[in-house]
């Protein structure tokens, strides 16, 4: 699903430039429920955003879906994202003045799905995320476990390939974050690939698979014990 | 792009994007508004103005000159300075004769003061000895019965046209004063009208009676007060008023240098000044209303500049969620059109309504300042097609500055 060969990643500043990502090499399988372990500004969010479309690396490959991304403008760009990634952000970026099933619904807009059914779909995946009875309600008056629900609902109602969440439990507290890191499971039980970001051992030991980041450079990539359970039953 | 225009999921976005941000929408809304509304009443009360205008003048054929005579200021072929000039019937058949072509009327005119009398009411008023033409020349609107009449003329008939004021006063409410009979100086005049005069009038309240019958009893001879003389169209009316002096001068022998025996007014030239004002003004009120607008739109684009820097995080967003550079730059060139034509519109509509209230306060009456101040539908539309276009060109740069914003940079946590 996503296949990185040699990637690096360097931001100009001022005349100097930060050299972020030092030659990355990693390869994920669809239906994968992987997370990117490290420590704050060791690159993950860099990382994510270039497989998420909203950066461009600097050298190496990048394959998405089987199709090397190069030389993307934006449009291009915009319509994978659409067609190909769910994104859930730390801080949610829900629009503030929508209600939760107009935020679900939004991506849908922009693949050209008519109102009616839009906001139908939307509602089902509120639902999906039980929060029917909330659809109407604005983002501010909805305690933070339940809007990153809405924006996982959002990521999820395009049907993509992969979940990109950056630190997704990053502003929840423990018992949200439970419950946020079941949705995601069950979600990858449902055979979606999911990227998570954290720095929480705890919720990267719920994934399957925790890549260990540390200055730009992968230091372990191992399966969790759930990797290893799922890993035994496909062999 | 016109299935955009028409897509209702379009303008759900815009309105939403409108609604979260009322404070600013109010706020631009006012500064289109205000312009346009400008625009309206301005140039409606411009056209009130020239409405009253054209009513004034309207009675006058517009090329016309009136002239008088003075006394001489040079002395002349053996003639002193201060000598007294008096027009002859004579004069005003040789200018028929050698502006043959270019004078469309001449109207030879005498007038005195009289006492008027219908038993036991009576009053003194100016009384004009007059041909039929002056109504070509200058529009009587009759109330009752006719105007003066070639026969009236031939026959020196005792006839009288009177003025409404005159009427008002010598006969009673709603009286039917054809076929009466007035006594003006003596002799018994048969009342055959009653007119209306306009609000620019060289008579004023005049009772008018025929030029041959007054030679004949006020005793004038060939002699004439002044004239009224009306160019054919296309008859440079300043050269003709030359050319006219000059031949009376020759006629009168008076120095061709002189020019105090004869006195005069050129209405083409009166009138051509004050159209001139009344072009200008509405050149000015163009001016004006469309700074205005310029001005207000440009609100309204420095306003979307600031809100695409407030929406930076929902245009990184929704770039995320899968939107186009171009989606985004629509919907903020859209946002734009669509505040700058709703303000538009209430604009026009305020500006009718205050144009109805001025219309209601001031364009009536006997003695309207403005009359009719209207607009019409054609400014209306060049108005309202200027605020879209400037509403278009205005959004294009907060909308470039939109789709400028990349999403990682909208999106970042920090
Ligand atoms: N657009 C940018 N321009 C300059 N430096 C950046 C930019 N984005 C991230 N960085 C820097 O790159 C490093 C990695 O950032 P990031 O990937 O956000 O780390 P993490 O998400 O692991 O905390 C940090 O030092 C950060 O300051
Ligand atoms: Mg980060």
């Amino acid at each position: 699903m996503i296949r990185i060969e040699g990637l690096h990643k360097s931001y100009p500043i001022g005349k100097d430039s930060l050299h972020v990502l030092k030659g990355l090499d990693l390869h994920i399988k669809e239906g994968e429920f992987v997370s990117i372990m490290g420590s704050s500004g060791s690159g993950k969010s860099t990382l994510l955003n270039i497989v998420g479309l909203l950066d461009e690396h600097d050298v190496g490959n990048y394959y998405l879906n089987g199709q090397l991304i190069e030389k993307l403008n934006e449009k291009k760009a915009a319509v994978l994202r659409n067609k190909f990634l769910g994104f859930v952000f730390q801080s949610f970026n829900l629009i503030s003045y929508k209600t939760a099933v107009e935020n679900v619904a939004l991506p849908l807009y922009y693949k050209g799905v008519g109102r009616k059914e839009r906001l139908k779909t939307a509602l089902e995946y509120l639902e999906k995320v039980e929060l029917g009875p909330w659809a109407e309600h604005l983002p501010n008056e909805l305690s933070g476990g339940q809007k990153q629900r809405v924006a996982i609902a959002r990521a999820l109602v395009t049907v993509p390939k992969v979940i990109l969440a950056d630190e997704p439990t990053g502003a929840l507290d423990s018992t949200t974050t439970d419950s946020v890191m079941d949705l995601l499971k069950g979600i990858n039980d449902e055979g979606m690939t999911v990227f998570v970001i954290t720095h929480e051992e705890e919720v990267a030991e719920q994934t399957d698979r925790i890549v260990r980041l540390k200055d730009g450079v992968i230091i372990s990539d191992e399966l969790t014990e759930s990797g290893k359970a799922k890993a035994k039953q496909y062999v | 792009m016109f299935k955009f225009i028409f897509d209702s999921d379009t303008w759900q976005e815009i309105y939403g994007g409108i609604r979260k941000n009322k404070t600013r929408t109010i706020i631009t809304i006012i500064g289109v508004l205000w312009g346009i509304f400008l625009l309206v009443v301005l140039l409606g009360a411009a056209r009130g103005m020239e409405n009253n205008f054209k009513k004034a003048f309207g009675d006058f054929a517009t090329n016309s000159l009136v002239v008088w005579t003075n006394r001489t200021d040079k002395p002349f072929k053996g003639f002193q300075k201060g000598r007294r000039i008096q027009l002859k019937t004579r004069d005003v058949e040789v200018l028929k004769e050698e502006f043959k072509g270019r004078l469309k009327y001449i109207v030879p005119r005498c007038q005195t003061s009289s006492l008027i009398i219908n038993g036991f009411k009576s009053g003194d008023f100016q009384v004009s000895g007059d041909y039929p033409v002056l109504d070509k020349v200058q529009k009587k609107n009759l109330i009752y019965g006719r105007f003066l009449n070639k026969n009236d003329i031939n026959n020196k008939a005792k006839v009288v046209v009177i003025e409404e004021e005159i009427y008002k006063q010598l006969f009673e409410k709603n009286e039917y004063p054809i076929n009466q009979y007035l006594i003006i100086n003596n002799v018994n005049y048969k009342l055959v009208g009653v007119y209306k005069s306009g609000a620019i009038d060289f008579d004023g309240d005049t009772a008018y009676i025929p030029f041959t019958t007054f030679q004949q009893v006020y005793n004038r001879g060939n002699s004439i007060d002044w004239m009224m003389i009306t160019a054919d169209e296309g008859v440079d009316i300043e050269q003709f008023e030359l050319d006219i002096q000059l031949t009376l001068k020759n006629l009168h022998k008076v120095d061709p240098e002189d020019n105090k025996a004869f006195g005069g007014i050129n209405l083409a030239v009166q009138i051509g000044k004050f159209t001139g004002f009344l072009t200008g003004m509405q050149f000015l009120t163009w001016f004006v209303g469309i700074a205005t607008l310029i001005a207000g739109v440009f609100a309204i684009g420095n306003i979307l500049l600031i809100t695409v820097k407030e929406r930076t995080k929902e245009i990184g967003i929704r770039r995320a969620l899968g939107a186009t550079p171009r989606e985004i730059r629509q919907q903020v060139i859209l946002e734009s059109v669509f505040l700058t034509t709703i303000a538009g519109m209430l604009g026009i509509v305020f500006g009718g309504l205050v144009l109805y209230i001025i219309d209601s306060a001031f364009g009536s009456g006997p003695d309207p300042t403005l009359l009719n101040p209207t607009v019409n539908i054609p400014i209306v539309l060049i108005a309202f097609t200027i605020l879209i276009v400037l509403g278009t060109s205005i959004g294009l740069i907060p909308a470039y500055m939109a789709t400028m914003i990349k999403p990682i940079e909208a999106l970042r946590e920090e």
